[in-house]
């Protein structure tokens, strides 16, 4: 009852139009940015900021990357953490060697230059689709690491393979410390999220889906299938660029191909499987759910050695995490193919008559 | 060698039209039951029956579980799926057996064949010879018994079009089991091969990986593409190495049989021996 | 206004196709023309090539030989290999036969991908949100929302395309088609599988459409009843080949169109 939306009209195209229609959405939203803003970096502790929120951030702004890929424009893409690599190194080898340019656009520079490679492999989307193009995006994957791995410029020639990332700079003010990086993720992120479901409202967003529910429609109706395609891979990679340079030097704080396997693809992907395809908001909930599934994990664990004295190896640990992850993964699929995104919408429908029966 | 691995992905889909990137995590699940069993001191064939059985459970029961509540759901949704499944199978395997790299012996060694070497002087190790033979065994078998077999008919009326085969009276869940637990077979055979060469570890898994290329050459729906896309693969893949790798730095075998994928996508992408896919409006 | 006297010159002009895939050949040397404003079907048994005459105006079927000249914009254009995309920017619409539509879209914006080729903002334009980008949303909005008024659809404009009953889904394509405001329309079995109350409203919805819009219409259709109602003139195909042109009551007597109907051999 409290969600109802009687006697909120909305009488113009504009309003209707609004991210968030319903008052009371404005209002929840507007103080979840308030408190994620103002109050948490000085409540919450360093494990939380640096080892939960932090990463939490950076996985959802790449799952956003890939869900513009794979959810609206339906292209099937396994090279995400090739893109993430891509604007991490190049922020790096930006700052080192042009440092006159600052960090934000160096962040900008690089993804673009994610977004230019993301151009490049999804050259072959034009001619492939489904499982094929994904095995076009391993190409990718693989490719990129190795190239950056072979390639002795990207790591500035450093003799034992890991480098340090810079601290960050803006305006002479440092951002070093876990609330100052978290709050730089925060804005950045939400800036990123934002622009995103802008684009996803508007033309861009119906030209991607039109080319994923059948694009040979799209086509005869006046869709330019390769300037849609390319743009896809471009807008994505430049998401999951800057996902990777925050990944870098907001979280990590090395640079190493290391970080960047076709596991890390995989995650990706599973976050926005479980999140929901195709929804910003399914993005987010999806990161948040796999950070959080091995905290989850020891405290269960940690319970049942208090409760039971035995306490499980690490790698039985891991490979229940592992095991947990697919079946989870296999659970979703069968039970909401769409997600916690959906799951959310379906709340949220039952909210509007809450807390009568029906 | 590949193209054991390959074969088991082409079975699946070809009879149910699901990708099973899964295939490659059952390689690693067969070889590594097999091998534990025999490191425990079970006999060798008796451990390979004991897989086999193994397997073919494993097989049924991905079906029962995975497969059959998904039945009408888009291919991406079903190939998302055998993706977890990839995870569970390889926690699982390294759950109950650990996850150390294991040693098998299968009598067959590693080591060139000396007559070849004298004769041509080409360098093939007894192990691909072998793997190269028990590979044209098995299609040949696998060949005929999807020609001639009204099961062989039936799997191929499955993987057309699920609903058809329903309305024509094919028992769906019968036919997906037997397909599952040949995959299974398959995967054992493929995860001995690998295992006897490299050693059962955690890398076996992706093998599954490599043999995406090696469909795509040879077409996902063909079994002698399967074979003949095993071999440019793997061979194509050294000889870069051996050729194009030191103008480069080396380490091109990660990533070559990728671009060749790719070429060939671009060319002809429904490799060399698969059906053309057309887009009816 | 009566109809025969809105009718105007030749927009569209078929010469000589020929369409042949592998070796089926799917249209042997059709030659008719279209005039502006009217409404032409063509009609044949099954099998007689329609779709692909359809396919091969818009583009998806490239003749092996012949030539589609079309008057846009005051000019003749000739081609024969055409793309679809192409076509679209021309002024040609289409409906197709197995509903072409998006299926994990709203109705709403379905019909507003019509629009796709008005909007010019771009991509940064529309992430931002501002100026030219948002009112080019709203003006296309209000345009689209006149189009879905007119189909009566309001009641079902956020609804996913995939949920809503075939005879629906067939109203929202028209309303698609509608909102790239073309010259040209071709609408391919669009009563299809259709009872008769809708298949009234339909023939209503097409009608209107010539009338108020004054859209060029081609028509596929196997309905004579609709046929004879709505059409100006009728195209007659069999075996891929033109068996007869002329008004829906000279079609109707001629003997070939009998016989190709009756399936009598010849």
């Amino acid at each position: 009852m409290l969600y109802r939306e009687a006697g909120q009209f909305k009488s113009t195209y504009a309003e209707d139009q609004q991210i968030f229609p319903i008052r009371q959405d404005r209002v929840a939203v507007f103080l979840l940015l308030a408190v994620a803003f103002l109050v948490v970096p000085y409540v919450a502790n360093q494990y939380w900021l640096s080892a939960i929120l932090i990463p939490f951030l950076i996985f959802s702004l790449a799952a956003l990357g890939l869900n513009i890929l794979t959810g609206y424009a339906g292209q099937l893409s396994l090279g995400t953490a090739a893109f993430m690599a891509v604007g991490g190194f190049m922020t790096y080898n930006f700052v080192l060697r042009m440092a006159w340019l600052g960090i934000i656009p160096s962040f900008i520079l690089a993804g673009i230059c994610a977004a230019a490679v993301g151009i490049v492999f999804g050259l072959p989307s034009l001619r492939i689709k489904g499982f094929y193009l994904a095995v076009a995006t391993l190409a990718c994957q693989f490719f990129v690491l190795w190239a950056i791995q072979r390639i002795g410029w990207f790591m500035n020639y450093s003799p034992s393979g890991v480098i340090t990332a810079q601290t960050i700079e803006i305006l002479g003010y440092a951002f070093d410390t876990p609330a100052t990086k978290y709050l730089l993720t925060l804005a950045i992120v939400a800036l990123l999220a934002l622009l995103a479901k802008n684009l996803m409202r508007s033309e861009t967003g119906r030209a991607f889906m039109a080319v994923r529910d059948m694009d040979v429609a799209a086509s005869v109706i006046g869709i330019p299938m390769m300037k849609t395609k390319l743009l896809a891979f471009a807008i994505s990679s430049f998401y999951c660029g800057i996902a990777g340079a925050l990944y870098v030097f907001c979280y990590l704080g090395t640079v190493e191909p290391e970080a960047f396997t076709l596991d890390l693809s995989f995650r990706i992907l599973f976050m926005i499987i479980i999140g929901g395809v195709g929804s910003i908001l399914g993005s987010f909930l999806g990161a948040a759910f796999i950070i959080l599934l091995p905290i989850f994990l020891s405290v269960l664990t940690g319970a049942f050695t208090q409760a039971t004295g035995i306490e499980p190896s690490h790698a039985v640990l891991s490979n229940l995490e592992v095991i947990i992850f697919g079946g989870l993964i296999i659970f979703f699929l069968i039970v909401e193919p769409h997600g916690l995104a959906r799951l959310w919408q379906i709340a949220k429908e039952k909210l509007r008559l809450w807390p009568f029966p029906h | 060698m590949y193209s054991l691995v390959a074969l088991g992905f082409v079975l699946i889909y070809k009879a149910s039209g699901v990708f099973n990137f899964a295939q490659g995590a059952m390689v690693f699940f067969a070889a590594l039951t097999f091998v534990s069993l025999v490191e425990r001191g079970v006999n060798f064939w008796l451990a390979l029956v004991i897989t086999v059985a193994v397997m073919v459970v494993l097989g049924i029961s991905i079906e029962k579980v995975v497969l059959r509540p998904l039945v009408n759901q888009p291919p991406i949704t079903l190939f998302m799926a055998t993706i977890g499944l990839t995870f569970v199978l390889e926690g699982l395997s390294q759950l109950i057996w650990g996850s150390q790299p294991h040693l098998l012996e299968l009598g067959i060694q590693d080591v060139p064949m000396e007559w070849l070497v004298q004769s041509t002087g080409i360098v093939i190790s007894q192990t691909d010879v072998f793997a190269a033979g028990i590979a044209g065994i098995l299609v040949a078998a696998l060949a005929l018994f999807f020609q001639y077999t009204r099961i062989g008919r039936a799997l191929r009326a499955v993987a057309d079009d699920h609903q058809a085969a329903l309305a024509v009276g094919i028992p769906l869940k019968h036919i997906w089991a037997i397909v599952w637990a040949v995959a299974g077979i398959v995967a054992l055979v493929a995860g001995l091969m690998w295992g006897a060469r490299n050693g059962v570890q955690y890398a076996l898994t992706f093998i599954a990986l490599k043999a995406l290329p090696v469909l795509i050459l040879g077409g996902f729906e063909s079994i002698p593409g399967a074979i003949v896309g095993g071999l440019i693969i793997g061979a194509s893949e050294k000889l870069a190495e051996v050729y194009i790798g030191p103008m480069v730095g080396g380490g091109i075998e990660s990533w070559f049989a990728y671009v060749i994928a790719l070429l060939f996508l671009l060319v002809r992408p429904q490799g060399l021996f698969g059906e053309k896919i057309i887009d009816r409006v | 206004m009566s109809r025969e006297q809105r009718i105007g010159e030749t927009v569209l002009s078929v010469e000589g196709v020929s369409l042949a895939f592998g070796g089926v050949k799917a249209l042997q040397e059709v030659s008719f023309d279209v005039r502006e404003h009217e409404v032409r079907a063509i009609i044949g048994p099954n099998g007689a090539g329609k779709s692909s005459m359809l396919n091969v105006i818009n583009g998806v079927y490239h003749p092996q030989q012949g030539t589609i000249r079309l008057r846009a914009n005051g000019a003749w254009k000739e081609f024969h290999d055409m793309d679809p995309h192409e076509a679209a920017s021309m002024g040609i619409a289409r409906t197709f036969q197995n509903i072409a539509l998006f299926k994990g879209m709203t109705v709403l914006d379905n019909v507003m991908t019509g629009r796709n080729l008005k909007m010019r903002a771009s991509f940064v334009e529309q992430a931002i949100w501002i100026g030219r980008a948002r009112r080019e949303e709203m003006a296309h909005r209000r345009a689209v929302e006149e189009i879905i008024d007119f189909m009566e659809i309001q009641h079902i404009r956020k609804t996913p395309v995939g949920k809503l009953p075939y005879g629906l889904q067939k109203r929202v394509e028209l309303a698609r088609a509608l909102a790239a405001e073309p010259t040209l329309l071709l609408l391919d079995e669009p009563m299809s599988g259709m009872n008769l109350e809708e298949k009234q409203d339909m023939c209503r919805f097409v009608l209107d459409i010539n009338d108020d819009y004054g859209t060029t219409v081609v028509l596929i259709e196997h309905d004579m009843g609709v046929v004879m109602d709505i059409s100006d003139r009728v195209v007659v195909l069999d075996y891929g080949r033109k068996i007869a042109d002329g008004t829906p009551d000279e079609v109707r007597a001629n003997q070939d169109v009998i016989d190709a109907y009756l399936g009598v051999a010849h």
